[in-house]
């Protein structure tokens, strides 16, 4: 949105395609007007696209290819209320867990941007909250599946290639989840504290904190949340 | 001021400093998306509308964490570029190897379980 945390010089009035081919062309850094640290989270999130694009490629693969039944995603992840039983309710319900935690860190990065510090620190409270619920109910899905005979090689409802795709996607998403809760924990402490107010050097780095860091942090969160929307659609609605 | 979904052009000298109402407007709409396309599998569609509704919610969600979310709609088109263009390509890559799965099944189907080679 604005680059307002960045402070840039002044640009002249260019559009879209010339704006982008001076950029390219100019011997100079490319990204102007972002800061070191988030071009590397963009670059890093590429890169971290491509690793969950191959693992996704890997699962189509073998379940397109597989000449066994694959399981019936909607019987396997079905959970029963009150005797009725509702396919996929654990998973719809992570999902709104997670677009939610999506939703409150938009709403910190916004509040970030306007050094609204306790509005900030709460909301970057919720996304952890939300995040955590999300591992717990994750956790519990495993769980489950694992007591009623799911494994890497093998399962009761269908095609073998089915845990190893199910456990390699949820479990490295899951990873991903749970490391962007210990930094984003951090990061809420930070704020809370008033250390991008104050300028408080970080105990790891020596560098004096900013507000930007929220808006790094909200960049891998929400990618995390959109490694998610491939996984429900492709994996458990597919 | 009305908010309407922003393109994907940069607009680097328009500061949208907003209430955060865009921000909930996009919540909505994930919320919605991911209850339509769960809707697909709850009532049991099968085939291609199955895959085709599920592909469509599915870049919607997408290109709305994308572009508002990650505010990429707000950034230079050098940086847009640099990160779209990769991921269409991604995209392209396991389009095209999930079309010549069919051919290995096709292949498996065939040939497995019958006569094997000395």
């Amino acid at each position: 949105m604005s680059t307002d945390l960045t402070a840039g010089p002044q640009e002249e009035k260019k559009q879209g395609l010339q704006l982008m081919a001076d950029d390219w062309s100019a011997d100079k850094r490319v990204f102007r007007g972002v800061t070191w640290g988030k071009a590397m989270m963009w670059v890093f999130i590429l890169g971290d696209a491509f690793i969950f694009a191959c693992f996704i490629l890997g699962y189509l693969a073998v379940r397109e290819t597989t000449t066994e039944a694959w399981p019936n995603t909607a019987e396997v992840f079905t959970l029963h209320v009150g005797g009725k039983p509702i396919p996929l309710l654990l998973i719809i319900v992570m999902t709104f867990l997670l677009d939610s935690s999506s939703g409150t860190m938009a709403l910190a990065i916004n509040a970030a941007h306007r050094r609204e510090r306790k509005k900030c620190a709460a909301l970057l409270l919720a996304t952890v909250l939300l995040g955590l619920t999300f591992v717990a109910l994750q956790a519990t899905e495993w769980t489950n599946l694992i007591r009623e005979g799911l494994r890497p090689w093998h399962n009761d409802w269908g095609a073998p290639q089915f845990g190893s795709s199910f456990f390699l996607l949820t479990g490295f998403h899951g990873v991903h989840v749970t490391v962007g809760l210990l930094f984003m924990a951090n990061i809420a402490r930070k704020v809370a504290r008033g250390d991008f107010d104050t300028g408080r050097r970080g105990f790891f780095t020596g560098r004096r904190g900013r507000y930007e860091s929220v808006e790094i942090m909200g960049l891998y969160w929400h990618f995390v949340d959109l490694v998610w929307v491939f996984i429900f659609a492709l994996f458990y609605l597919w | 001021m009305t908010q309407t979904t922003p393109d994907l052009a940069a607009r680097p000298e328009q500061d949208p400093q907003h209430s955060g109402r865009l921000f909930f407007i996009v919540w909505a709409w994930l919320f919605g998306l991911s209850a339509l396309s769960w809707l697909v599998a709850y009532f049991g569609i099968s085939g291609i509308p199955r895959w085709s509704l599920i592909t469509v919610f599915m870049i919607a969600k997408a290109v709305l964490i994308v572009a508002v979310f990650m505010r990429l709609a707000w950034e230079r088109l050098a940086l847009v570029f640099a990160i779209v263009a990769p991921l269409l390509a991604l995209i392209a890559f396991i389009s095209a190897l999930n079309f010549e799965s069919a051919y290995i099944h096709s292949q498996r189907s065939n040939y497995q379980g019958g006569p094997t080679s000395p």
